[in-house]
């Protein structure tokens, strides 16, 4: 699924100034515990977290993710964003909460990769 | 062990959290550029962040050796922190120091050592309380 059509339905907004949104999103993945992200993620995942800072963005690096949909009311940190942009992993953020978030992209089609 | 290694680099680690995680993402990025399995680089990215991690916010800084071999990777993890006083109980699943913020920040499961020494084939861990800890970790390809 193209990342576009994730963006479209949940009404996503990003901090960034450009975004690829063709890129492709394979799977997904809730959690705030990045020991558990590092462990259990796959490449091309969208990852929803409460986490935002340089840190999230080194494990989405690591493992390749696609995306991170940030919840809450946590803004991303500028250095937070100017890492995502250099290593091409996009940050949105919604005021959905987590669980609705999920429930929306399991309805569009996508599924936890194991 | 005495056969030379095809590839060797060291990379620093910080103990600042901005920066970590960098020196991870380069051992995987040159394992990828090789070319190497890719089942052991997906097991080095996941025990050399969750080693780099430890090193940030434990070992106050520290340095990770990458061995590359035909046949498995070497890497060691050296730190001069304040050592493990009882390392036992460090690789129980679930167990942790953190400190309130850095699980405010998503660490401090308690998953760092197990998750190590569940990716890789060989794990040793060497510590001295003052003088620092030290992992020294093989990952085997087909393994």
């Amino acid at each position: 699924m193209k990342l576009k059509a994730i963006v479209d339905v949940l009404s996503l907004e990003s901090p960034m100034e450009t975004l690829d949104l063709e890129r492709d999103v394979t799977g997904g993945y809730v959690s705030d515990l990045l020991s558990d992200v590092i462990a259990h993620t796959h490449a091309g995942d969208i990852w929803i977290t409460l986490q935002v800072h340089p840190n999230t963005i080194a494990v989405a690096t690591l493992k390749e993710l696609t995306a991170i949909i940030v919840i809450g009311e946590n803004a991303p940190a500028e250095a937070a964003v100017s890492k995502a942009a250099s290593e091409g992993i996009a940050i949105f953020t919604t005021d959905l909460p987590a669980f609705e978030v999920v429930g929306k992209l399991y309805e569009m089609g996508l599924r936890g990769q194991s | 062990m005495t056969d030379q290694p095809l590839f060797k680099k060291a990379f620093p680690v910080k103990g600042d959290f901005a920066s970590a995680g960098e020196a991870s993402v380069k051992v995987k990025n040159i394992l990828k550029d090789i070319g190497y399995d890719s089942g052991v680089i997906r097991r080095v990215a996941v025990a050399t962040y969750e080693a780099e991690m430890n090193v940030v916010m434990y070992g106050g800084g520290g340095e990770i050796v990458m061995a590359v071999n035909a046949d498995h990777v070497n890497i060691i993890i050296v730190d001069q922190g304040p050592g493990i006083p009882d390392i036992k109980q460090a690789l129980v699943e679930g167990y942790s120091t953190a400190t309130e913020e850095m699980r405010e920040m998503g660490f401090g499961a308690g998953m760092g050592l197990p998750n190590i020494r569940k990716n890789s084939n060989e794990f040793t861990i060497d510590s001295e309380m003052g003088k620092g800890t030290r992992l020294d970790l093989v990952f085997r390809c087909g393994g």
